[in-house]
């Protein structure tokens, strides 16, 4: 229904206009409609007057209105006459720019026009021409919407503060009228909620359903705060239009409709000043007059009407009434799109004071309605262009990465999930060996590595975010940390590449090619505004998501040690070029690394072979070694996996493993809907797992866990809960964690030297069977120089020999250097260059 | 001819009624029409003919690789009109049109909106001289259906036309003087395609996107009306419609009244790039109203292009000359890389490589060879010439340090054109990319040098591009055989590296390698060009029972030694199994082909190995 009615009604750019009570707005519409300034417009206004239409014949629509026919037209609810829908204030973004009917998208009968006039008689109500729209039945239905629409369920960050048991709305008008910003936002679906009817009109006319909820609000509002001081009118801004559209499915049949599509603003233009009214003088009798632009052009009077001078008007353009205008380019949003196709753009208008509320960058839902308008007609020229241009008209914002630099953007977030997804979810949570069918998925053309797949699957769907802040510890990690080692060429970026793909918000960098400043953020002077902005790196990029990160090994100490503050505070810290600024970087990060020299020395620890600082090492959840196995039987079946991925057909492939997409939704559902707690029998679990890990250890006189060991523990549980669609952390969930937990621990933290599973690894670097052979040699070494009795300085190759010569065990330089060391720490001795000294 | 004269009038018939059935009918007749024998070969193309030869509003066609998707936009389908004789309001198609005529009435109801897409379209980037020439000898034999027939066109026309239609691939055959002679035979039917861009030349502000440098030939902006889904970037496709050359479309780009802009808000939503871009003047950037379009398997001119009874015809008839190809071409090979025949076999393995599937992020089929030890002084640039008389479309990427730093690899948004500007990373599938690592020279790389590289790597390792879209980047999967030339090895990974060892060592390199072209008969060089694009369209399958042998090769060799055959040599081994086995024109692995992969694959890591003890310092 492209046939919009024009509002004849004038209106007026008055900001500072303060329309007291609603009965003032009334009378201005009828002042307006009286001092007829201009001629009504032609043809839609004649239908206007005489609105009664039977919709039926107007319209294909299936929906028959169901209207009360019992309207009483001389109720003062009655708003059929249009001269009455007079907003006190501009709304360019509804139109005010008339437009004729031209993009008609169903083609009516050419004789709906007699059709109206014969069945004048039949329908006893009014509606707005060319809708099925009744003002004053709308106006009611709204009305009551404000009044008794309660959402006890709501947890949009709007409503906060806001008491759920009561109409939403009426509290946002008392909010109004405190706070004095004459806007309110209305969610389509809790109007959907309410009335479906009702929901459908907004949709399908907004640009008629619009100002009669705005004329719904200002009635009950100026009712009910009689006294308050608006600087003007509310507006009703609606958003979350249900019929929720990518880019790419706006078709035309949208045209005129109101949509709401999500995207990322690309570019934005310098403010237009857009003229709404011209003012023209006689330069004869100085009588003045207005004409409002229409569709871009001002039809100059030709004649004064006072003095009937031919072509002496004049354009005054300081008294003319101007807009303010932007011109946003949105581009879709990268997750929107089919493979293999570019981004579609789309040309957005902001209106008044939505101008400069975006930026480029920001991601964002727009709810506007959708435009077309022919390319300009030349007079000159007889053949034009057949395309039309398009561009919404923007009626509501709404940032969804708003809230990424504070706070918790979980809603944002939501992916919609249709019913018979959810089924198929939650049937697949139901089966037993649900785990094990996900770990299988992930990366199915990677071979084995069964507890590496799964620490991962842990990975992906994280802990449970608990917030301590109020006691004072800020917010828990609750994201896991994993570090994968081993062999050269044993798939680590492929599986890098693979969960890179699978996250929406993962990044992929290299160790060798990134740079701290690359990683976290950085300050950039815009070279067309000098404004200074900040540039976020991949870290931050993947909050809330995973950031891959191969090479590990290979980058530099300056920049690993940003990833201090990260892994663990979950946050980084910006002071540069005037800018300070703590962002949020909850993400996971999933490491890769080779070697030190580059084959896997398995006579050395973890911490020798990959030679990383232990404190960033202790930061890591679960490090795995990722090694070739070396036996028979795992060669075979290596080697019928990577055959038949050689020659299995795409269908072959599709039945054996689960599709990628359901996997990802699966994460996506579990990490949007499930918080899992720990039960009373987990927590006991877990303490008892914890002591005994703590036990291990004390035998032999070293500590095997850490507290941060024990949150990984709780981290793990939590996620393996997640992944079975419970609430609750269960005993299975803290085994399965110990187990993980442990089998990571036997590959990166076991002793070369004596076999023992020991912490102290990864937590100090040096494994406790070598700080106590550290102790003997020193032991023995002060024992030697007590034995060769007073001599105050010793000769420092002579000492080593002796040392050696005496010693049953090799003793290499660097042992003996570390003796002194210790010696030298307990002030026995000093070394001052080859010279020993005793104090 | 009789569907030219089908297009001209199917649109006008449409007036009568706005019923969308006939839409569908004319798109089914035109196909119908196009699937009959050699019908196709009646169309014009405008790969062949310049655009000032071809009549506006008539059926064309363009082979072509889809370089930018455009927004979708909104078209009057229907559109009412003044009919300015009888003065009555008739209804109008606005459809395969750009311009509309005479004065429209917006106003009407029975305008009916319909969508669109544009794709900005560009001839196959880095396609060989010898394709476009035999495509345009296999062409020209349409040209006298239209008015508008160079002379000159129409001698080539009589000169090859009897031995043309039957067999294609045989036409040179009469032809037994050197290649050399081709080349000036194509020069002379140029001439005419460079009035056409001269008009370029002197409006040089426009800048056609072409993704490789020094590419000529039309750009199209391709009208889009079914199936725009089918469609993805970097498709090539033939594609068959109405050629739309109107000069109002230029007027209406040029027209522009800065007085207007203030008021009118749908002039001032383009800047002057994004008009450029968007509308270029029909002149030098037709436009192409899309009837119907043909995925190519590839642009090779001596195969049937189509899957159909006559390609499975001519691929069995092919196959048993397979073998003896084979042998003749590794011949040849041998004496291009210097009598090295190991280097040859895997150099003719690279070539019918193809990635033919992905198992979630590895691509699987790619195979890119680095040829190490390449003697220095234009050696590889004469092998790159001869690499690109063998395949259809190919590119030489010569790595120097300048080239690395200053060249766009990657093909970049540009908002404010709102464009894709195009890098030399966009090929299509199956294009021969022949990296020359021998003209890289110590010295800095800058951070667009080592963005260059990455985007290699990541070329090379997953056969794929990530397009830069300023906020983020889009990955874009490829399907491209790279070729490394270098002196050590290489810099970039690889599938598999070779050392070259020359037997001969030829006073005069530049002679020898020409000596060796010539002594090529062209329909001996056309035989090879038939194998190597067939040779990768087969289908290969491994049995059980080979499966099963593979397994336990595979166990005992790790037996001996588990460092010495890890995953990834499996993997290679597979593919080296795979491609000997279809360079047979075989379509199954046999235990014997798995035998000979290992062999080569044995005989090529002693080689390496060997290289790496000569000269220890090799990383």
């Amino acid at each position: 229904m492209s046939s919009p009615t024009s509002t004849p009604g004038r209106r007026k750019r008055n900001r500072d206009d303060i329309p007291a009570t609603p009965k003032s707005t009334r009378r201005r519409g009828q002042d307006s409609s009286n001092g007829d300034l201009r001629a009504m417009p032609t043809s839609p206004a004649t239908d206007i007057a005489s609105p009664a239409v039977h919709d039926t014949s107007l319209f294909s629509s299936p929906r028959r209105s169901v209207l009360p026919s019992e309207v009483d037209m001389s109720s003062p609810l009655m708003y059929g006459t249009p001269s009455s829908r007079v907003e006190a204030r501009q709304r360019p973004d509804l139109g005010s720019i008339r437009k004729a009917p031209q993009v008609d998208l169903h083609s009516e009968p050419p004789s709906a026009d007699g059709a109206v006039a014969s069945e004048q008689a039949l329908g006893q109500k009014l509606v707005i021409w060319g809708t099925d729209v009744n003002v004053g039945t709308c106006k009611e239905k709204f009305q009551r919407f404000l009044q008794r629409f309660i959402d006890p369920t709501s947890n949009e960050d709007e409503n906060a503060g806001l008491d759920l048991n009561e109409p939403l709305y009426m509290q946002k008008l008392e909010e109004i009228s405190v706070v004095g910003e004459p806007v309110l936002n209305v969610n389509c679906s809790h109007v959907q909620s309410f009335d479906a009817d009702l929901y459908r009109q907004l949709i399908s006319y907004p640009q008629e359903v619009i100002p009669t909820f705005d004329m719904a609000v200002n009635e009950l509002f100026f009712e009910r705060f009689p006294d308050s001081i608006l600087e003007h009118q509310i507006q009703v801004r609606p958003y979350n239009a249900l019929k929720t559209r990518n880019m790419r499915s706006l078709n035309p049949e949208d045209i005129d409709q109101m949509i709401t599509i999500s995207g990322m603003v690309i570019r934005t233009s310098q403010l237009i000043p857009e003229m709404q009214e011209a003012f023209f003088q006689c330069q004869v009798c100085a009588f003045s007059t207005c004409v409002e632009v229409d569709r871009g052009r001002i039809a100059e009077p030709a004649v004064c009407r006072n003095c009937n001078t031919t072509h002496s008007l004049a354009l005054i353009h300081n008294r003319s009434a101007f807009s303010d205008k932007q011109m946003i380019k949105v581009q879709e949003s990268p997750d929107d799109m089919p493979a293999g196709q570019t981004p579609h753009t789309t040309i957005v208008y902001a209106h008044n004071d939505l101008v400069d509320k975006v930026q480029p960058g920001d991601r964002i839902n727009i709810t506007g309605i959708y435009r077309a308008v022919p390319m300009r007609e030349n007079p000159r020229q007889s053949n034009v262009k057949s395309v039309y241009k398009t561009h919404i008209d923007v009626i509501h914002f709404r940032k969804t990465d708003e809230k990424r630099l504070h706070g918790l953007d979980e809603d944002s977030d939501q992916k919609l999930f249709t019913e018979e997804r959810v089924q198929i979810l939650k049937e697949l949570a139901s089966k037993p060996d649900v785990y094990d069918r996900l770990s299988s998925a992930l990366a199915p053309s990677i071979y084995e590595h069964e507890d590496i797949k799964k620490g991962i699957l842990l990975q992906l769907f994280g802990g449970t975010r608990k917030d301590f802040s109020q006691t004072g510890r800020g917010n828990f990690r609750a994201e896991v940390n994993i570090l994968l080692c081993g062999d050269p060429g044993t798939s680590k970026s492929q599986l890098l590449q693979y969960v890179f793909n699978l996250v929406p918000r993962g990044q992929y960098t290299s160790g060798k090619g990134s740079s701290a400043v690359g990683l976290t953020a950085y300050v950039m002077k815009d070279p067309e505004t000098k404004q200074l902005v900040l540039q976020t790196g991949a870290l931050v990029l993947s909050d809330n998501g995973i950031c891959c990160i191969d090479e590990f090994d290979k980058m530099s100490d300056s920049t690993r040690s940003v990833l201090h503050e990260v892994m663990e505070q979950q946050t980084l810290s910006i002071a540069k070029a005037g800018i300070i600024c703590q962002l949020n970087a909850r993400t996971s990060v999933l490491a890769a690394a080779n070697p030190v020299e580059s084959q896997w020395n398995p006579k050395k620890t973890t911490i020798e072979n990959i030679q990383l600082p232990h404190t960033l090492l202790s930061r890591f959840d679960l490090i795995f070694l990722m090694l070739d196995p070396q036996d028979e039987a795992y060669d075979r079946r290596l080697a019928h996996h990577l055959v038949a991925l050689y020659y299995q057909s795409e269908e072959q492939i599709e039945e054996e493993f689960l599709d990628m997409a359901v996997l990802k939704d699966y994460i996506a559902y579990a990490r949007t809907y499930i918080n899992p707690r720990l039960n009373e029998e987990a927590s006991q679990a877990l303490i008892e797992a914890y002591v005994d890990m703590r036990k291990i250890g004390s035998g032999r006189g070293m500590v095997s866990a850490y507290p941060r060991q024990l949150e990984s523990l709780i981290r793990l549980a939590e996620a393996h809960a997640k992944v079975r669609f419970s609430d609750k952390v269960e005993t299975i969930d803290v085994e399965e964690a110990k187990r993980l937990h442990r089998e990571a621990l036997k590959q990166s933290a076991t002793d070369p030297r004596t076999g023992f599973v020991d912490i102290s690894i990864i937590t100090t670097g040096m494994s406790a069977t070598a700080r106590k052979r550290k102790e003997e040699v020193a032991q023995a070494l002060k024992k030697m120089i007590q034995s060769k009795g007073k001599t105050p300085a010793m000769k420092y190759q002579q000492l080593f020999d002796d040392l050696r010569g005496q010693s049953e065990a090799a003793i290499t330089k660097d042992m003996f250097e570390e003796a002194l060391r210790a010696l030298a720490d307990e002030d026995y001795l000093t070394v001052t260059g080859k010279t020993v000294r005793l104090l | 001819m009789r569907m030219w004269f089908v297009c001209r009038f199917c649109c006008p018939a449409a007036q009568s009624n706005s019923n969308p059935e006939w839409e569908a009918k004319v798109l089914e007749y035109f196909k119908g029409q196009l699937r009959e024998k050699e019908s196709h070969s009646w169309v014009p193309s405008l790969n062949d003919v310049p655009l000032h030869y071809l009549k506006p509003n008539s059926l064309v066609k363009f082979r072509c690789l889809v370089q930018d998707m455009f927004d979708p936009e909104f078209y009057m389908g229907v559109y009412e009109t003044v009919d300015p004789s009888t003065k009555a309001n008739v209804l109008r198609c606005g459809k395969y049109k750009d311009v509309t005529e005479c004065g429209v009435d917006l106003n009407s109801r029975n305008t009916v909106t319909a969508e669109r897409q544009t794709f900005y379209c560009v001839p196959i980037p880095g396609e060989s001289p010898w394709a476009k020439e035999i495509s345009f000898l296999s062409a020209a034999r349409v040209v006298p259906s239209t008015s508008y027939v160079p002379s000159r066109q129409k001698r080539s026309y009589e000169e090859d036309d009897d031995d043309m239609d039957t067999q294609p691939q045989k036409q040179r055959e009469p032809h037994t003087e050197p290649h050399g002679n081709g080349d000036s035979k194509r020069q002379e039917t140029e001439a005419p395609s460079s009035q056409t861009t001269a008009p370029s030349d002197c409006s040089s502000h426009l800048d056609l996107n072409f993704p490789l440098p020094g590419e000529r030939g039309p750009a199209c902006l391709v009208k889009v009306y079914e199936g725009l889904d089918s469609f993805k970037l970097n498709d090539t496709l033939e594609i068959y419609g109405i050629l739309s050359v109107n000069p109002v479309l230029t007027v209406l780009g040029e027209e522009k009244d800065p007085s207007l802009l203030l008021l009118n808000p749908t002039e001032s939503m383009e800047t002057p790039e994004e008009q450029r871009a968007h509308d270029p003047p029909a002149s030098l950037v037709p436009r192409l109203h899309m009837l119907y379009a043909r995925p190519l398997q590839h642009n090779n001119p001596l195969l049937p292009s189509a899957p159909t009874e006559d390609q499975s015809a001519f691929v069995s008839s092919f196959l048993v000359e397979m073998a003896s190809v084979r042998a003749e071409l590794l011949a040849y090979l041998t004496h291009v890389l210097l009598g090295d025949g190991l280097a040859a076999e895997y150099l003719l393995l690279h070539l019918i490589s193809n990635v033919y599937t992905r198992r979630d992020v590895l691509p699987l089929g790619k195979f890119t060879l680095n040829l190490s030890g390449c003697p220095l002084n234009s050696y590889t640039e004469r092998l790159y010439q001869i690499v690109q008389q063998l395949v259809p479309c190919s590119y030489r990427l010569s790595m120097s340090l300048h080239t690395m730093n200053s060249m766009r690899l990657v093909p970049k948004k540009d908002y404010v054109a709102n464009r894709l500007v195009s890098g030399a990373l966009q090929l299509a599938r199956n294009t021969s990319l022949f990296l020359d690592e021998t003209q890289l020279e110590q010295g800095q790389l800058d951070s667009s040098g080592v963005r260059n590289i990455t985007a290699l790597g990541n070329l090379i390792s997953w056969q794929k591009v990530d397009y830069d879209f300023s906020y983020h980047q889009m990955e874009f999967p490829c399907n491209i055989n790279v070729l490394v030339t270098s002196e050590g090895r290489s810099l970039l990974p690889s599938d598999c590296q070779v050392p070259l060892q020359p037997q001969v060592t030829p006073p005069n390199m530049e002679e020898y390698l020409t000596t060796i072209h010539m002594a090529q008969f062209t329909s001996q060089i056309n035989k090879f060009r038939v194998y190597l694009s067939l040779a990768r369209t087969l289908d290969y399958s491994i049995s059980d029972e080979v499966t099963k042998a593979v397994e336990d090769d595979f166990v005992d060799m790790r037996k001996d030694d588990p460092q010495s055959v890890t995953a990834e040599d499996l993997h290679r081994m597979l593919v080296v199994a795979r491609l000997l086995s279809l360079s047979l024109g075989q379509t199954t692995l046999s235990r014997d082909g798995w035998m000979r992969a290992k062999h080569i694959d044995m005989l090529r890591r002693s080689r390496t190995e060997q290289q790496k003890s000569l000269n220890g310092n090799e990383p």
